[in-house]
Order: structure tokens, then sequence, then C-alpha cells
């Protein structure tokens, strides 16, 4: 009994703590990241944003939460029943699973794989899936136009995401996300790979489909695209999907291109914060980017952003990639 | 393999579409994204304004006009008050015709406002309109002080205007002449410059010289393609032959051209409005002729007449000698008509009304063809249309 105790049962309770140490946060960081993005777009646009529900409109995000839950479902007659709800819960669960490899801390992490920064890629990619479903099952025009220029939009960026993703590594020589933190004590990746750095953050907001590349959702076209026919909690999970990705995309950023979790400075004030505080800093400012680019940004028309995309981010890339492998080849700059 | 044919897409845009302005529906057939043919409904929001002013005597039309296009209502007003005048025979005096250029241009200015908002809405910039309500805001607060409502103002009456300016409007005015600039600045900056905002409207909807002539447009629709006309200039009413100001025209006739014409005549009408204030007189605001304009309050208590004049007016109407004339204004999208009929008596014999708007509903098809779905949001926002005028 002792040994079951011990070799099966603890750990098991162990990771679903640790679970909940991820999850929990990061449900909150969702519901006050719609909040802030009320807020800061409110405020560049010369308006209060929420202030009603509690201190300083701090409950909103629970209330809206509240009123989706108690909403009715609808599912629409002509839809398919099985796929049109498996939707919303393949979105909401690939946006969580992500946060299995993600390092908050030095060592404070879930799963600190070899090939994290795959498993990463792999996982965004996977995300097409829940809109390319949500889009087939309503059985609706709108939606399925959603759906269909979401499909082209995320393989379009994830292909210079991925060639991104290769020259960290070839900087780094490791594809676990801890090294790559690890690497840039020295200096971080954004100075010397600063158009990399670029790309992936242009490419991060096509991927989560954020203003100006929106379209799956364009409100003046497509009404809201792929999740009109969803109501109530099918809806919010998208909801918490896609504000989820946008928390991982940023934290993905700051893990290669922003030191992680890092002090900007190896003196002394710097590091006594905590690393965990520099990572929600430095996450927390790169969603601000995101926000700030929506209040501004008009929105591209479909094919001028697989233009982008095809045309000018992949070669680019590419370019790049050889460039960087040619340099750490001609001056010796191997990573030991 | 046997050829298969394969159908278009129908696809239903609006009537309850976010970007349709109002009650469009507009039948898409669609090959993939892009627009093979766009079939405009309209008709959603008819409200038998026309037939219905047969029934009303001439005071009791002018809040119709306020409701045709709700965006820019003084314009409407305006052009039946001179309609009206001209079958009367009457003359306006001069600081009543400057306070209405006045306020024609801030109508001009409202709609521009809300147009190129809404428009940069469409193509997904969303911060332009709430800082352009921002500024809205203090023009609607001009109107309240002036008639005392926000939009429906029923403000120029024929003969005149209602009221005179109120203690204090006049310098609000000059400063909101001095501070607007500075908005219209903050506007080019988040989107005349903006390369995805060109890459969205350079070359969309392209319309020639004489295709716009073809399919009746006016207004900035018109000047857009190339054609400098301006019923301001060409026959000016009021005293805009008084004022010095230019006409914007476009070359490409594209969307953006059409935006960029509209950013210019707000600037246009802001010279006009600081001309006006400069310029106006003192004096009375309506004619004095009280067969067709109420005597003054304080007059009723004293005098027999003026109560009889007001009792006969408010109950029965003035009598419009038979005629008919058609007058046209430029309202801020385009010519705005009235083709008034009188049989001599207390009401209008018919009563018809050329909407500018609704002329842009033809332009529909040949502007979208070949585009994207997302440029028919576009044009839509690019033509400028109010459902409350198309549909009457």
């Amino acid at each position: 009994m002792a040994e079951f105790w011990f070799t099966y049962a603890w750990p098991t309770i162990w990771i679903v703590i640790k679970i909940l140490f991820i999850v929990v946060p990061l449900l909150i960081a969702v519901a006050y990241l719609t909040y802030a993005e009320r807020k800061v777009i409110g405020f560049m646009q010369l308006r209060m944003g929420p202030n009603v529900v509690g201190p300083f409109g701090l409950l909103q995000p629970f209330a809206d939460g509240l009123k989706l839950m108690a909403k009715e479902a609808i599912i629409p007659t002509g839809s398919n029943r099985v796929v049109f709800l498996l939707a919303p819960m393949i979105t909401f669960v690939l946006a969580l699973v992500g946060w299995a490899v993600i390092p908050v801390a030095d060592g404070w992490v879930l799963s600190n794989i070899n090939v994290g920064i795959l498993y990463l890629f792999a996982i965004s990619s996977l995300g097409v899936y829940g809109i390319i479903m949500a889009g087939w099952a309503s059985n609706s025009k709108y939606p399925f136009l959603g759906a269909l220029r979401s499909a082209a939009q995320m393989i379009s960026y994830e292909i210079s995401i991925g060639f991104v993703i290769v020259t960290v590594l070839l900087a780094v020589g490791s594809l676990n996300l801890s090294d790559i933190v690890l690497a840039q004590q020295k200096i971080w990746f954004f100075i010397p790979l600063f158009p990399m750095f670029v790309i992936f953050f242009i490419s991060g907001l096509a991927e989560t489909n954020r203003a100006p590349f929106d379209l799956p959702e364009a409100e003046a076209e497509l009404v809201s695209g792929y999740n009109v026919e969803y109501s109530a909690m099918a809806f919010a999970l998208f909801f918490l999907g896609e504000y989820a990705n946008m928390i991982l995309i940023s934290a993905m950023t700051v893990i290669l291109f922003l030191g992680g979790w890092l002090a900007p400075f190896d003196i002394a004030p710097f590091t006594w914060v905590p690393g965990v505080i520099w990572f929600a800093l430095k996450v927390s400012f790169v969603l601000f980017v995101f926000l700030w680019v929506r209040a501004t940004l008009p929105r591209y028309r479909y094919d001028q952003l697989m233009r982008l995309g095809w045309k000018v981010f992949l070669p680019f890339s590419l370019l790049w990639v050889v460039v960087t492998a040619g340099a750490i080849v001609a001056f010796d700059w191997f990573p030991k | 393999m046997s050829e298969v044919a394969i159908k278009n897409m129908t696809l239903n845009f609006g009537p309850q579409h976010p970007a349709a302005h109002g009650v469009l529906r507009l039948v898409l057939e669609m090959d993939g994204e892009v627009v093979e043919r766009a079939d405009p409904h309209i008709g959603l929001l008819h409200r038998g304004t026309e037939k219905l002013i047969e029934y009303k005597t001439y005071l009791q039309a002018i809040p119709y006009f306020d409701r045709l296009d709700y965006v820019a209502p003084m314009c409407q007003e305006h052009a039946f008050a001179l309609a009206t005048e001209k079958l009367l025979g009457l003359e306006v005096p001069e600081r009543g015709q400057y306070i209405r250029v006045l306020f024609s241009e801030i109508s001009r200015i409202l709609n521009h406002i809300l147009n190129l908002t809404t428009y940069a809405l469409d193509v997904g910039a969303m911060t332009p309109l709430l800082w352009g309500f921002e500024e809205r805001e203090r023009l609607m607060e001009f109107y309240e002080r002036v008639s005392g409502a926000r939009l429906h103002a029923a403000y120029f009456r024929p003969g005149g205007v209602h009221q005179d300016l109120p203690a204090g409007l006049t310098d609000d005015i000059y400063e909101f002449c001095d501070t607007f600039p500075k908005f219209i600045d903050n506007l080019e900056v988040l989107l005349t410059d903006n390369r995805i905002f060109r890459q969205r409207t350079v070359d969309i909807g392209v319309m020639s010289a004489e295709e716009a002539q073809d399919w009746g447009m006016s207004g900035p629709v018109l000047r857009a393609s190339g054609v400098a006309w301006d019923l301001r200039k060409a026959q000016p009413y009021d005293v805009y032959d008084r004022v010095d100001f230019d006409v914007p025209v476009g070359k490409t006739g594209d969307c953006y051209a059409r935006y960029l014409v509209r950013v210019a005549e707000m600037r246009e009408s802001l010279r006009i409005m600081r001309q006006c204030l400069d310029d106006m007189p003192e004096g009375p605001v309506i004619t004095s002729d009280h067969k067709v304009t109420p005597p003054r309050r304080a007059e009723m208590k004293q005098s027999m007449e003026a109560l009889i004049h007001h009792f006969k007016l408010y109950t029965e109407g003035y009598h419009v000698p038979a005629g008919e004339t058609y007058t046209a204004v430029e309202a801020p999208k385009g010519e705005f008509a009235v083709y008034l009929v009188s049989d001599g008596s207390n009401r209008p014999y018919r009563c018809k009304i050329r909407a500018p708007s609704f002329a842009f509903m033809q332009a529909m098809d040949f502007l979208t063809k070949g585009h994207m779905l997302a440029d028919v949001a576009a044009v839509i926002g690019s033509l400028d249309v109010v459902f409350g005028e198309v549909d009457r």
C-alpha cells in the first residue's frame, strides 16, 4: 500500500497540484486580460472602459463570465452537434496545454522536456482545428468563410514562425525552453536577432487572430466569423481560448527574445526581484503592445495578408536563417 | 472526369450586418471571396415620408426632413425651406442666411465625421470612431443650444431660422473652429498615411468621371472622380456666394479619393464657418412677414392681429401660391433636392425628395464587381449611404 502511495498516487496528486498552480493563475490572467484590453483601448479612445462593477470595474470579467454561464446554449438545428460542441473544447484545451512546458522562472516548469519549443509549435498549430471545426459544424456561411480564412492564415504564418524559431535554435543549440532563456544571460536575443523578433511578433498577431490580422472574426465583413453561431459557455470557451493563446504567444515571445525570467541588468536592485515577476512584467508588456496595435491599425484584407505572409515574411525569414547560420559558421560562434 | 458546374455562393449581406450602415440588404453572388454581383435590396426603412408630407402643412413638413438623413439633419431642412421660400417669394434676412450657412456647414462636418470614422471602422480601425464622436458631441451641443434638440432640430424654417443664436454660442463655435483642425490632423495621422488603410482603399471601387455622371452621383463621390461640381458654387443659395472657399476635387475616383475629398471638405467647412461668424450682421433672423412666420410671443399679449396670425399659422398654416419648384442644396452626401408642387392650398400637393445616397446604391454593383468581400464594406463606407434618405 505504502509503495503504491509513494510511486503512483502521490506523484499524480503532486502533478495535479502543479497543474492547478498553472491553470488557475492563467485563467485569472485571461479574465484580467479582457479587462485590461477594455481599459487600455478605452483610454486610447478617450473613454473610461468598464468602471461600474466593483472598484474601477475590477469585477467586470467575473460579471461577464457569470453572464455567459447563465445564458442559454443554442445549438443550431442544421449543425453537426458533436463537432459543434467539440470545437470550442479543443480550442480551449489546446490553449491551456501549451503552458505545460513554459518556464515562468528558473526551474518553475511543469515538464522540462528537451523538445519544448517543438511541442509549443505543434500545440499552437493544432489550434486551427478548433476554428475550422467550428466553422464547418455551424453549417452557416459567415462562420464557414471565417474558418477558411483562419485555416489559411494560421498555416501561412506558422511557416515564418517556424523559421524564426530555427534561427533562435541556431543561436542557442537547444530545444529546451529553459536553456533558451539561460542562453540569453549575456544579451537578450531581440538585439542580435531584431528582424526575427519583429517577424515573430507580427506573425504572433496573425497566429492569434488579433488586429490587424483579425480576419477570421472581422466584424465589418463576417459579422463575427467562426463563432457567429455560438452562445453561452461554448462561446466563452472560444473567447477564453483566444485570450489564453494571446498570453501563450506573448510568453513565447518573452522566452525566445526577451530573456524569459532574467532581470534586464544583472546587478543588485534588479536581481532582487524574483524571476517570475520579471516574466509576468515582460508578458504584460508584450500583451500591452498587442492591445495597442488593435487600437491603432485597420485590418488587412485576406489576399493582402496572404501576400505579406508568403511573399515578404517567408523569403525574409528564410534568408535570415541562412545569414545567421552563415555568421555562426564563419565566426565560429557555435553555442557551447 | 466530367465537368461539373460550380454554383456561386449567394451571401446575404445585411440587413442586420454591422457594416451595412443601416438596413441595406445586399445579395452578393460570390466566387469564393470574390464578389461577382452585388444586388442591393432597399426599402426596409420606408416610412412614406413623401406621402405624409402631402397631408401636413408646410411648417409641419419640416421635421420630416430631419428624419431623412439623420446624420446631417439641417441640410435637408434647408432644401425644403428654400423651396417653400421660392414658391412664396420670401426674402430671408441676411442674418438668417448666415446662420443657415453656418449650420449647414456644421451639419457637413457632423456628417463627414460620422462617415469617415465609420468607414475607418469598416476597414478595421476602430479608434477614429470614438475620437470622432467626441467632436460630434460638441457639434450636437451647438444644435441643442440653438434649437433645443440634438438631432431632429427643425430649426430652419421657411423665411429664416426659428431663433437667433443664444448668447455665447458664437464664441464657442469660434473655439471649435480653432481646436477642430487638431482632430482632423489626428485622424489623418491614423488613416491618411497608414499603409494598411491605403492598401485597403486605393484602387478599390474605382468610378470614372463619366460613370459618376451617368449614374447620377453627386457630392464628394462625384468630386472624388474628378468632376468639380458643387451646388454651393454652381448655383449659390443663401450667402454661399459671399463666402470664400475651395471645392476639393479628387483624381482617381477610388475609395481613398473619396476619403481625401471628405477630409478636405471638413477643412473648407471650417473656413466657411469662420467667415460666417466674422461677417454675420445684426438684425432679424426670420422674415417679419407674419403671414408666414409666427409673431413674437410678447407681441401677442398686446396685439389682436398678432394673436390672429398665431392662431391661423398653427391651425391652418399658410397658403402657398400654386406653382412648382425643384430646389437643390449641396447636402454633405451630395445633391439633396425637393421637387415641390403647390396647388395654392395650405399643404404641398406633391413633395418629391431627391436623396443623394439613393443614387449611390445603383453604383454598388459595378463598384464591387471583382473585388473581395472585405472591399464591399469599404465601398459602402466610402459611398456614405444613410438609409433614412435612401428609403425615405
